[in-house]
């Protein structure tokens, strides 16, 4: 058993830090401009990310021969005051590096995908410089040992997060969608916060050995808990507060509202930041702490049922969706709930196995979503079609990505959505039925997806994308195959249950269903989509609506916080603080230089009355003594 | 010892009589002439303290010349009897007289405190003639003496320069 | 019995007077003239003291003052009569250029 190499470990964290500081340094004047800065950006981007990926790789394997004692922790100490100490390291165990290879894995693919899509942007290594912090950050929240790192590279990723969505800031909606999402973020970091701080204060009775680190709080909070020294009901208040952030990065309902605007963004930032990675953060977080929430039953059933109505609501709203991007995001969504609500029934490697398994698949489809926008310049579904002709690497890796999205047999969506039923049907029957369904939802509108999209009669016509857009598609849809079968839920410490079959077949059944049921519609027209809109006019109005959530929010910013808060925090800055304090004590000096004013009268008798008073006073002081 | 106190308090109280006419008569020559009451009273008590020649040079010069100046400026400007307002007399009577009630208590504890109570009458009285203070002018304040007489030389032209009438053309 | 206190008192209380005469009236040549009062004043408490303490200095001190006081009066009373003639008011109150 060794230790794992610093070199190793900290290269990971550190070669996309330094890509980005590169990229920003060549703005300085001596790097011309243009194209020569631009290759080098990508370059830069590109090499640091594959290096990092390198060096997990070597970690990886390692760890997999058994030779790397896990859990293990680097760390620098960075801030050590009495009563504060806070140092900013690297953990590894098994999440970890499965997650750092699917950061810089699925990353790198993304990126050298992103040379190709963003080809003609003038803002070229712009984009790569935000992609490359982006990196670091993620990377600062999987392998961070302490809360408060982890929420330092939370909160980077929210600010890399924004800065992407708006790249094309010039956009207003662009503009507006970045806002949104730093917005939405930060009202759910409050509640993450509150919880990190919560925890760090009960960590020990002593103020001074009070800890943020991960290892450390596992070993000791259960002792204190068990000794008494911790109220009971603080804990499940805690672990609420700790959910708030995934809640808002994860974009679990009620805080959803971003996920679909963030489409605004290029592709590659939507398959990086909005499909595998920044938004599986709040499913990574609970895994890190889930031995915290493993003895709080309340807060796990509020963590499955938020996860499981989430994956219902989403997929109902996927089913309205004309434009392809929103199509996906919801299904993201959708998806997302899916692996919460496998944490709230407390399969920790269920949800990290799904998380890797839709971080394949879902990248796969987002970047051919992007390859149809490059080849077509469309994003309407409606006016896309019969791709399958024109763009056939696309729509092939398409099709393998839509299949394993829906989760048909042996693709690897099959294997981590069965899992996550499984579990539901042991713990909770109500959420079992509501995944299965839907299940069955995804699968139908996935289908729709790709028989709107890909067969049928061509409406514009679209030319395949360069190679260098097209590989990474094959890579990833090589990966969405396999990844069923390459022991991921072993590596993670699970072991080999027995087959469920009557879930299986449930599960094949339902999807199977659905695929038919989309078939009919809208390849053989059996029935017409007109007609299902009628019949369903009522539901169909409200998910147009997006079950007017928005509105509500809307309503809420725009009445009680402008209206109320706002203003109220208006008429306090104007009247207590400019004209009290800050023209007050003007008044007050003016008032005060007024009755000075008075003594110089300009008038003798004025003056000699003064000196009486001085004279007096002089005396009498002389006197006193 | 019974006749000094008694020509002191009669001269004293007449002092301090006519200087509050001084104050608050209305008439201005009443002021001067009450003030020449003054001058005489004190010159009575300089006497008692056989200070002659001061008392001489008190009548001679203060009553003689500078209230005989004071007259005549006021026949010059004709001045009238000034009216006092209202919150003035008021204000300033107060202040006035806290004043001056305050100021005597000081006083009275700045040097009672400090002498003993000799009377004076048992102290041999010096020698306030012409001779000795003659001589004391010449000998030790001399220079004082001298320097005395610039300050008359330069009052003298200061009055005829501020006294000129100034050119019309001007 | 009259002792060197007795005269202090009066020379304070003369002076008081010529105090409040100074505050109290408008006229500037009353003004002046309460002044005098109050140079009367010091000049009592100098030949009292002379008287205390044997020593001629004090009279020859009021001497002086007497000498100073008229060349003082001298050039007031002129200022005043050009204060007439130019403002045409005598009313302290009314010469207040001391002032910004």
């Amino acid at each position: 058993m060794v230790a794992a190499s610093p070199w190793l470990a900290w290269t990971i964290l550190l070669a996309p830090l330094a890509a980005g500081v590169a990229i920003w340094l060549s703005y300085l004047p001596p790097i011309s401009v243009g194209k020569p800065r631009n290759r080098l950006a990508a370059v830069l981007a590109i090499a640091a990310l594959l290096t990092s990926f390198a060096c997990t790789v070597a970690l990886f394997v390692q760890a997999l021969g058994g030779r790397l004692a896990l859990p293990q922790e680097l760390s620098v100490s960075w801030i050590n005051l009495p009563g504060l100490h806070i140092t900013f390291g690297i953990l590894i165990d098994q999440f970890s590096l499965l997650m750092a290879l699917v950061v810089t894995g699925v990353g790198s693919a993304i990126f050298i995908y992103a040379t190709g899509y963003m080809a003609e942007e003038r803002a070229f290594s712009r984009f790569f410089g935000v992609l490359s912090l982006f990196a670091f950050s993620m990377l600062t929240i999987v392998l961070a040992d302490n809360w408060i790192q982890l929420f330092i590279g939370w909160e980077l990723v929210g600010f890399s997060s924004y800065l992407l969505i708006g790249h094309w800031y010039e956009k207003p909606s662009a503009a507006d969608a970045g806002k949104k999402a730093f917005m939405v973020n930060r009202v759910a970091d409050f509640g993450f916060l509150l919880g990190i701080l919560a925890l760090w204060a009960i960590s020990a009775a002593d103020p001074a050995h009070r800890t943020f680190n991960f290892l450390a709080l596992e070993r000791t909070l259960p002792g204190l808990v068990s000794a008494g020294a911790v109220p009971a009901a603080l804990l499940p208040m805690i672990g609420l507060l700790l959910f708030c952030g995934p809640v808002g990065k994860s974009a679990q309902f009620p805080l959803h509202v971003w996920l679909p605007d963030a489409m605004e963004g290029p592709t590659p930032v939507s398959a990086l930041i909005h499909a595998a990675t920044m938004v599986a953060a709040g499913v990574y977080v609970l895994c890190r702490s889930f031995w915290l929430f493993h003895d709080l039953p309340g807060v796990l059933i509020v963590i499955a049922w938020v996860g499981g109505t989430t994956a219902f609501l989403a997929a109902c709203l996927a089913l309205v969706e004309n434009d392809l991007k929103r199509i996906l995001a919801y299904s993201t969504l959708s998806q997302l709930g899916y692996m919460v609500m496998a944490l709230g029934l407390g399969g920790q490697v269920a949800g990290m196995y799904h998380l890797t398994t839709h971080a394949f698949f879902k990248a796969l489809l987002f970047l051919g979503a992007g390859s149809v926008i490059h080849g077509t310049h469309e994003q309407d579904i409606w006016k896309l079609g019969g791709l399958w002709h024109s763009m056939r690497a696309t729509s092939a890796t398409f099709l393998v990505g839509s299949l394993a999205l829906c989760g048909l047999f042996p693709l690897s969506g099959f294997f981590s959505k069965d899992e996550i039923l499984i579990l539901a049907r042991e713990h909770n029957l109500p959420l079992y039925i509501l995944g299965t369904v839907t299940a069955g939802m995804t699968a139908f509108y996935t289908a729709r997806l790709w028989f709107v999209a890909f067969t049928g009669k061509a409406h514009g016509h679209g030319h395949e994308s360069p190679p260098v857009m097209t590989v990474p598609l094959v890579v990833l849809a090589a990966l969405s195959v396999v990844a069923g079968f390459i022991g991921i839920p072993q590596f993670l410490g699970a072991h080999h249950g027995e087959l469920h079959w009557d879930v299986v077949l449930t599960s094949s059944a339902v999807v199977a269903a659905g695929l038919a049921l989309a078939w009919l519609v809208y390849r053989k027209k059996a029935v017409t989509a007109q007609q299902l809109v009628h019949a369903l006019a009522l539901p169909h109005s409200l998910l147009m609506r997006r079950y007017y959530i928005d509105d509500l929010y809307d309503w809420f910013v725009a009445s009680v916080q402008q209206q109320l808060i706002a203003r109220t925090c208006e008429w306090v800055e104007q009247h207590i603080i400019i004209e009290l304090f800050v023209n007050g004590i003007a008044a007050l000096t003016r008032a005060l230089g007024g009755l000075i004013r008075l003594l110089q009268t300009g008038r003798i008798q004025t003056y000699a009355l003064a000196f009486l008073v001085g004279v007096v006073w002089l005396l009498s002081t002389a006197l006193r003594r | 010892m019974m006749l000094e106190a008694v020509f002191f308090y009669t001269f004293t109280s007449t002092m301090i009589f006519a200087a509050l006419l001084v104050v608050f008569s209305r008439q201005p020559v009443y002021s001067v002439l009450s003030l020449l009451v003054v001058m005489f009273c004190l010159s009575a008590l300089f006497i008692m303290l056989g200070a002659f020649f001061m008392a001489a040079l008190q009548i001679l010069l203060y009553a003689g010349a500078v209230l005989v100046l004071f007259l005549f400026v006021m026949m010059l400007l004709n001045l009238q009897p000034e009216a006092l307002a209202r919150m003035r007399v008021f204000t300033l009577r107060t202040v006035g007289t806290a004043g001056a009630a305050v100021w005597c208590a000081l006083m009275w504890k700045l040097f009672v405190s400090t002498h003993p109570a000799n009377p004076l009458s048992q102290i041999p009285p010096p020698a306030g003639l012409v001779e000795p203070i003659g001589r004391l002018l010449f000998t030790r304040y001399l220079l004082p003496f001298e320097l005395v007489s610039f300050i008359i030389l330069a009052a003298i032209i200061g009055a005829v320069t501020l006294g000129k009438q100034e050119r019309s053309s001007k | 019995m009259i002792t060197l206190n007795h005269y202090l008192l009066a020379s304070a209380l003369l002076f008081a007077i010529g105090l409040m005469g100074i505050m109290t009236r408008r006229n500037v040549i009353m003004i002046l003239l309460c002044i005098e009062i109050m140079f009367n004043a010091a000049n009592l408490a100098f030949i009292a003291y002379a008287r205390a303490l044997g020593d001629l200095g004090g009279q020859i001190m009021v001497f002086f003052i007497i000498i100073v006081a008229a060349a003082e009066v001298t050039v007031g009373l002129a200022i005043a009569i050009l204060l007439s003639r130019q403002l045409k008011t005598l009313n302290a109150d009314e010469i207040s250029f001391l002032k910004w």
